[in-house]
């Protein structure tokens, strides 16, 4: 029985990679989340934005390398995230002027503004390939490991190595950051109250003088901080391609939907609970259970529940599961 | 003042609101009755600009403002409350009140930075009003409820409070005491003659309590049908041979009457 290595095994293969996809997930979610409960329908298009935005940040990055700018031992991507930002939000705001408001003023059915934004996905991933291409892109720079697998070893003694990478830190301290920001925001700032108000009860909004074009915009203008810092952190931690991030859709819908739609700490904790729950199950626990069990016990096969391949169909399932017995999802959201 | 020209508004094939003229002048309290499904609600939806109007005009002080948006109406001084009580109902019935007041400093995330100070002082001007009108309405005890767990009546004086929470020119209330109990009733009525004397509001009531209406409304209008059935005083409106036909019914003209 080797309970310390078992421990550093599970840490190093499902904890650190799945709280750092965890907070991916919560902040696309939350994204979707904020779109869901303003806008009232189903964002189709979020992966996509998160596809553009991170095109954006690259190209941003290419151009401060170019020009010889670095943010020291941080990744470049950092400094162009805000330009990255702003073009996604200049795109949304163009999406929602030229097509989601007219449906707005129809007051089309929610099914239908989920089509229009499935539209607006196909028409914004062929941008993204059209401005970046299809191919795998890395762009991350500066320090790779804050502790790498060999110093760790080295260092304890321990047969199992510890890597903890900077994307991987980077990723969660950003992502709380932008929590904390969004909560302060939504809970102290006039219009963040307008905002909850407007998506407590729109009529009675409207009438206490809340405009409701304004609510829009700056929604659009959040989901797409939100989603352009959501992926360029995937993107910095794996790597990007255009289309890993149409397959993001289904574990961020996931994570929205089983915290409960319009809920922002929902979404959250719907995103820990994806990430915990795919890294978990499609993970081969052979190493941890050979630590934990006595000599000549080993098991001798993976210990994995479910092959890599299929680990969408983890988001699948606890969406399925979810659905049939907690619509409104596990924090109260609105039902779908 | 408050003028409808020829007002209409159909569902499909049907005429909720069919032609309706009306006048309500400034600084009176008019009561607006008829029987259930007559277009009352229509009408007010259509002037607070929740629903367009198929055809006709409303103006407000010479002013066209058919088909304006409710935020655009609300900072011209119009307000309305719903005959289904509105809330926010995460937000407690404190926050309620001060979600009102929809223009002020703390709206551009850059001076929610720069000008905290400010804004904070503003929000406190805000608590003491809200805390003000929750006193006023005898329900200070709530302040700290989530709205959406008061009681209708309650509901309903969260509606009323919402539109003292404002300098409003004009308030459209849609069936505030329905639902409420005769005593609170009363203070209603006292609210609503108070706003009207000290505050200078404009009122355009609809209830269907006529002892209500006798006591406060002058003059009343009636509607039936979509259209404007009669407008004058209350005992004139009473002594109306179509109004009683059409909604009072012989025995309640007595009644009030005999009350009044
Ligand atoms: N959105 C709508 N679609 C179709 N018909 C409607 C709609 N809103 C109202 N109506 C119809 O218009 C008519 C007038 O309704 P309205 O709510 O204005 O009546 P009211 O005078 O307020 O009645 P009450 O005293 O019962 O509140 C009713 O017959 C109602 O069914
Ligand atoms: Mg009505």
């Amino acid at each position: 029985m080797d309970i310390l290595n078992a421990f550093v095994a599970l840490l190093n293969y499902v904890m650190i990679p799945a709280t750092a996809y965890g907070a991916q997930l919560a902040l696309g979610a939350l994204g979707v989340t904020l779109v869901y409960g303003i806008l009232r329908f189903s964002n189709f298009a979020h992966g996509d934005t998160m596809a553009f935005g991170t095109a954006m940040v690259i190209l941003a990055t290419w151009g401060l390398q170019a020009l010889g700018v670095s943010a020291g031992p941080l990744p470049t991507a950092l400094l162009a995230l805000p330009l990255g930002i702003a073009a996604t939000a200049l795109l949304v705001l163009g999406t929602d002027r030229t097509v989601y408001r007219f449906y707005r003023r129809e007051k089309a059915a929610p099914v239908v503004m989920v089509m229009v934004s499935v539209g607006v996905m196909f028409v914004m991933n062929g941008l993204t390939r059209f401005v970046i291409g299809v191919d795998e892109i890395r762009f991350d720079d500066g320090v790779r490991f804050l502790i790498s697998a060999r110093e760790f070893k080295q260092a304890t003694g321990l047969s199992e190595g510890l890597a903890l990478r900077g994307t991987q830190v980077l990723t969660v301290v950003t992502a709380g950051l932008m929590v904390w920001a969004l909560f302060w925001f939504l809970n102290h700032t006039r219009t963040g109250k307008s905002m909850r108000a407007y998506s407590d009860n729109e009529d009675l909004a409207l009438l206490s003088g809340i405009d409701p074009e304004r609510v829009v915009a700056v929604t659009w203008i959040i989901a797409a901080a939100l989603a352009t810092t959501a992926g360029t952190l995937y993107g910095l931690d794996k790597a990007f391609k255009a289309f890993n991030y149409f397959h993001l859709l289904l574990p961020i819908f996931a994570a929205s939907i089983v915290g409960g739609l319009g809920n922002p700490l929902g979404a959250i904790a719907g995103g820990f609970l994806i990430a915990y729950s795919e890294v978990s199950i499609t993970y081969a626990f052979k190493k941890v259970l050979g630590y934990l069990a006595p000599e000549g016990w080993e098991p001798e096969g993976l210990v994995q529940l479910l092959s890599t391949e299929y680990k969408f169909a983890v988001s699948f399932a606890i969406l399925v599961v979810v659905l049939l017995f907690r619509p409104t999802g596990i924090f109260k959201g609105k039902s779908v | 003042m408050i003028r409808v020209e020829n007002l209409h508004r159909h569902f499909g094939g049907f005429r909720a609101v069919d032609g309706a003229s009306l006048e309500i002048q400034t600084g009176s309290i008019t009561g607006l009755i008829g029987p259930n499904g007559a277009g009352k609600s229509t009408l007010f939806n259509v002037i607070a600009g929740v629903l367009k109007p198929t055809s006709g005009r409303v103006m407000m002080d010479g002013e066209e403002i058919t088909g304006l948006a409710p935020h655009e109406l609300f900072h011209k001084g119009l307000l309305r409350t719903f005959q289904i009580a509105h809330e926010f109902s995460s937000m407690t019935v404190r926050e309620n009140l001060m979600m009102v007041p929809a223009r002020q400093s703390g709206e551009t995330l850059w001076n929610a930075w720069t000008a905290r100070r400010r804004i904070a002082q503003e929000e406190a001007e805000l608590l003491k009003k809200a805390d003000e009108v929750l006193d006023f309405l005898t329900i200070s005890h709530l302040r700290d409820e989530l709205a959406g767990n008061l009681s209708g009546g309650q509901k309903k004086l969260l509606e009323l409070g919402r539109t003292m929470m404002v300098d409003a020119k004009i308030v459209f209330l849609d069936e505030v005491g329905a639902g409420v109990n005769r005593t609170l009733l009363n203070t209603i009525g006292d609210a609503i003659v108070r706003l009207n004397k000290e505050r200078g509001y404009t009122f355009c009531v609809i209830e269907h309590d006529m002892d209500f209406i006798a006591r406060l409304c002058d003059p009343v209008i009636v509607m039936a049908e979509g259209k404007v059935l009669a407008q004058g005083s209350a005992d004139h409106i009473m002594e109306n041979e179509a109004v009683i036909e059409a909604y009072l019914g012989t025995g309640l003209k007595n009644k009030v009457v005999a009350n009044g």
